[in-house]
């Protein structure tokens, strides 16, 4: 998978759960899911679960663990769709 | 008495299965509108009872209330809940909640029955049965936890004083409302939400129908369905819905020029202790003349100023020691019984909302100027006949002073609370 298709994937699962509208209108990859967005911590949990039936992956608690911006999900959806 | 120990009502919310909003409620009640339908899924699951009151259009209506964050961790309680308390918090005339701002003047005491029964068995149960407990998501617990709805309520409106859950099955909501008149009296705050919350699911209402305590013969006329007080009913119709009411110390209420609706002069909760004729299910009468006669004596009412009665009145073999309890507490005769009502007639029995809707409606009676009437009661019980000049069952106007409420709940749990007319 692209990253861009994968980003507009992303932003679409997150974009809910986002407090901050505005920052999510200039969402780049550097954007961080919590501080920038506003996202729930708690709810990262519901955004993997949701990364798990949109991309057909598994995310295991490490990989979950280290995702902290937007491009750290794309990277991580990129590299797990590639095989 | 000081006005800071003195507690009147300055805002109310409601969304029942006849209506939602106060004027919907005050014009659903005035002409005996039921909310009372048949749903074919209860027919599906072989339930003897299909009918029930859920309120309606809630689907849509709460896209306006809720982002669409909240609403992916919000079950049917936790929704009517923040619909209910919003509306209330509005009408009360409080500045809109902002993201920053903590009011620690006022708390919540937000009651529940049952509380998450609906996530709890179609989420939770099948996902933990199948080992996937890793796919129940973040929301699980703050859906089922018994305070779900008085949490969910003190986050939308930034509540700084005690957020708290009471549940006390169908007396939960009166309960709730005397809990928090206790409060604000001792100084603990200066305003509480309070009011009872029940969410819709067949899960709730299916253990009600296994008890054969439901009605199951009016299936094809649902409005026809509850029927508190007649002859051929056959047990209570489940409800659902949230009842919520602002309480304010008068000192908070005239410091701010806040529109009064009534005064609480008082109340009482107790329990028969399930002893005498008292069980699990079934009230003891000694206990509930008593909480009566103690609910007078806290609010300094005579019992021959209690001149309405909004009943607990369900529909079940329990209506007529209802009338009885009132008759010896209050030492009256049937002749001259208060004029006594019941609004389940078109609600149904809402379970733990029952006593927070209902103590909107009684409300609104004492601040209108109206008594409504019970529907579905024509054929009066045998036993009640004696009562019939003091059973409203045509909506009528009153302006009444003093008006009594009392719920009573499985656990042979009883509260009572009178409400004064506040003179605008």
């Amino acid at each position: 998978m692209q990253k861009e298709e994968a980003m507009k994937k992303v932003l679409e699962i997150i974009g809910p759960f986002a407090k901050n509208q505005e920052a999510l209108k200039a969402a780049s990859p550097a954007t961080r899911i919590l501080e920038d967005l506003g996202v729930n911590s708690a709810r990262l949990v519901d955004i993997i679960l949701a990364f798990e039936d949109e991309f057909s992956i598994a995310v295991d608690d490490e990989a979950a663990d280290k995702i902290r911006t937007l491009g750290d999900a794309v990277d991580m959806i990129v590299q797990k769709t590639a095989g | 008495m000081p006005d800071s120990t003195r507690v009147v009502i300055t805002g109310m919310g409601v969304l029942a299965p006849n209506a939602h909003g106060l004027a919907d409620y005050e014009t659903a009640l005035r002409e005996g509108r039921s909310g009372i339908r048949y749903y074919e899924n209860l027919k599906d699951l072989k339930f003897g009872c299909q009918v029930g009151g859920i309120p309606q259009g809630v689907d849509e209506l709460k896209k306006t209330y809720f982002s669409d964050d909240l609403l992916m961790a919000m079950n049917s309680s936790m929704t009517y809940a923040g619909i209910a308390a919003l509306d209330c918090w509005r009408d009360a005339g409080l500045p809109e909640p902002g993201s920053d701002n903590i009011d620690w003047d006022t708390g919540a005491i937000i009651g529940t029955g049952i509380g998450g029964a609906d996530t709890m068995c179609e989420v939770v149960s099948p996902q933990i049965m199948t080992g996937n407990a890793r796919r129940l998501g973040s929301s699980m617990v703050e859906q089922t936890m018994a305070s779900s709805v008085s949490a969910l309520v003190g986050g939308l409106l930034g509540l700084g004083g005690q957020v708290t859950t009471n549940s006390s099955a169908c007396t939960t909501g009166t309960e709730a409302l005397i809990n928090a008149y206790f409060h604000i009296k001792e100084g603990r705050s200066a305003r509480m939400l309070a009011g009872g919350v029940e969410g819709s699911s067949h899960f709730i209402w299916g253990c009600f129908d296994a008890m054969r305590v439901l009605g199951r013969a009016f299936n094809d006329r649902p409005e026809s369905a509850s029927r508190p007080m007649s002859a051929s009913t056959g047990g209570f119709i489940p409800g659902s819905g949230a009842g919520i009411l602002m309480l304010e110390s008068l000192e908070s209420a005239r410091a701010r020029g806040a529109k009064i609706y009534a005064e609480v002069r008082g109340g009482h909760v107790n329990s028969g202790g399930q002893r005498g004729k008292g069980s699990m299910t079934s009230p003891n009468p000694v206990g509930v003349q008593r909480c009566i006669l103690e609910a007078l004596k806290n609010a300094g009412v005579q019992p021959g100023e209690v001149e309405v009665i909004n009943g607990h009145l369900t529909g079940t073999m329990a209506d007529p020691m209802e009338f009885e309890n009132w008759r010896v507490a209050l030492g009256r005769t049937p002749e001259d019984f208060p004029q006594i009502n019941a609004t389940k007639s078109m609600i149904g029995h809402a379970l733990g909302a029952a006593g927070g809707l209902e103590c909107v409606a009684a409300v609104l009676e004492l601040s209108h100027g109206f008594v409504h009437g019970s529907v579905n009661c024509e054929d009066l019980h045998p036993a009640l006949v004696p009562y019939e000049k003091r059973i409203v069952r045509q909506t009528i106007d009153r302006e009444t002073r003093i008006l009594a409420k009392a719920s009573f709940g499985f656990g042979d749990v009883n509260a009572c609370v009178f409400f004064e007319k506040w003179p605008n």
